[in-house]
């Protein structure tokens, strides 16, 4: 409970902060937080939340779910295979320094605006995180477990489901991890450049149209969600590496 | 049943070859424990893996029952050396012990009984739900013997098993390989580099030289069974053999370190 009171402290005293240093402003474009906040309710409790932020996350977790099958399949492909590494090796490294944000005219003018394009985006990015912690997780497994495997002959689907991949899931985790942050990032750049919907879409375009308050409102919703995605990921992480954690609790 | 003739190994190539294994022709019985000892690096583990099947011999056969091994038999089960990575972290110890099962019997039961039958041969019962890791070395190591036990081989290979345990728990082990063979009768080729361990254990020491590896001597242990910590370690016979044993060990070990200044001929210090 102390805890939890001191982690609460320092939003508190911001927002305190914000709304004593606004109360007064007469400035338009920086609005008392009681107008964001008015706009806030107005826009995201729910009016556009079926209109813009499902879109919004939708096109996030498809990206991020494609990057994460793709990356760990053609991670653990390249992680066992050397010539396979080797011949891919160039292309992995050109494609994974691309910034997104210029994929997106490319994207655009191949795919068109909807929500195809935009997913292809947010994957192709994420894409890279994932594949190399997987290769590298691959190639890091003890040897020794798998001569266990070998020994005791278990098939090779048997030994990728339960030796290779689980002795993986750690490095893999902190790959989707890094492609999550960037998924996010993804998910308003996108819908700043050709979009018709979305949270970063109904920013920018309350920007447009000065409506300021509004403006702030998609910003701050834009940060609460960047919060809950990430815990969200980690109460999912810390359900599917308990053992990790537990053992390394432990040592 | 278990056989190897003229066995060589060789890793890499070209002057960068190191050859673990020269000539090595040894055979096991159905029932008997056998161990090898050596001074370190003397090919013991390389052996092993060409026994069961994971590595290729450079030459030489290795056959089991007749037939040449060519991959792991399905007769023959391992523990590791190192018991902390031959164990799989992320699952139980039941799931570990029940993993090589899955090819084997179909039904659930089936394999949660053999399960509990090994866990309870090594004095694991009730620990199934457990983590390796929340476990001592000792159990660790019981787990992994389990592991072998529930798979229901006829030859049971051991690499160095106790290596990596406390002096007190290694005897405690040891008696209890001793009491599985006599319960299950399979048989078990025991690899250690500790001459009493492979005295106080085998019907049979074969005896390896420094790398590159020969058989010396195999040595019959004719101390009766069943064995005791105490009292077969104090009988002049015990003695006599480990005496046996250790003056081959060391004079290999001599050899060994007299033939390496060879490689470092250029210092000049040749003796």
């Amino acid at each position: 409970m102390p805890r939890t009171g001191l982690r609460l402290l320092v939003p508190v005293l911001l927002v305190l902060l914000w709304w004593t240093t606004s109360a007064g402003s007469t400035s338009p474009f920086y609005p008392p937080l009681r107008e964001v906040l008015a706009a806030f309710g107005e826009s995201w409790l729910f009016a556009r939340v079926g209109s813009d932020l499902v879109p919004s996350l939708t096109r996030l977790l498809a990206g991020l779910l494609i990057a994460t099958t793709v990356g760990i399949a053609v991670g653990t492909a390249l992680g066992r295979n050397r010539l396979l590494r080797q011949a891919l090796n160039p292309a992995v490294q050109f494609c994974r320094s691309l910034p997104g944000a210029a994929l997106i005219p490319v994207s655009v003018v191949l795919f068109g605006i909807g929500d195809g394009s935009k997913i292809l985006v947010i994957a192709f990015v994420c894409l890279f995180p994932v594949l190399l912690n997987t290769v590298d997780a691959v190639r890091g497994i003890d040897p020794q477990l798998e001569d266990v495997a070998r020994s005791y002959r278990l098939t090779p689907a048997q030994r990728l489901a339960f030796v290779l991949l689980p002795a993986a899931a750690p490095q893999i985790f902190a790959g989707i991890r890094t492609a999550l942050g960037i998924a996010f990032i993804m998910m308003v750049v996108t819908e700043l450049y050709a979009a018709t919907n979305g949270v970063g879409f109904v920013t920018l375009s309350a920007r447009n149209s000065f409506d300021v308050p509004q403006m702030w409102a998609g910003t701050v919703l834009l940060g609460l969600l960047g919060v809950a995605l990430s815990a969200l990921f980690l109460a999912l992480q810390r359900r599917v590496l308990r053992w990790h954690i537990g053992m390394t609790e432990r040592t | 049943m278990l056989s190897v003739t003229n066995l060589r190994k060789t890793y890499g190539s070209g002057v960068q070859a190191v050859e673990a294994i020269r000539d090595l022709t040894l055979t096991v019985d159905r029932g008997e424990f056998v161990c090898v000892v050596g001074p370190s690096g003397a090919g013991k583990t390389t052996l092993l893996k060409s026994l069961c099947g994971l590595t290729k011999p450079s030459s030489g056969t290795v056959t089991l029952a007749g037939a040449p091994v060519t991959g792991p038999p399905k007769e023959i089960a391992s523990v590791f050396q190192d018991y902390s990575r031959s164990l799989m972290p992320w699952f139980t110890v039941h799931r570990n012990v029940g993993l090589p099962l899955y090819n084997r019997y179909r039904s659930t039961a089936d394999r949660a009984e053999r399960v509990a039958t090994a866990l309870d041969a090594v004095g694991l019962s009730g620990f199934g739900d457990r983590y390796p890791w929340q476990l001592s070395g000792g159990m660790q190591q019981r787990v992994a013997i389990a592991r072998g036990l529930a798979y229901a081989p006829e030859i049971l290979l051991l690499d160095e098993p106790f290596a990596s345990v406390d002096a007190q728990t290694r005897s405690d082990l040891e008696d209890l390989i001793l009491r599985v063979r006599d319960d299950t009768g399979v048989t078990m080729l025991l690899v250690t580099h500790d001459i009493d361990e492979a005295v106080y254990l085998a019907d049979r020491v074969v005896v390896l030289s420094a790398r590159p590896s020969v058989v010396l001597e195999t040595v019959e242990v004719d101390l009766p069974r069943p064995r005791d910590q105490v009292t077969t370690k104090r009988s002049p016979r015990f003695a006599e053999l480990r005496a046996h044993v250790l003056t081959l060990i060391r004079r290999t070990a001599l050899d060994g370190s007299a033939s390496t200044p060879d490689h470092h001929s250029t210092t000049g210090e040749r003796r």
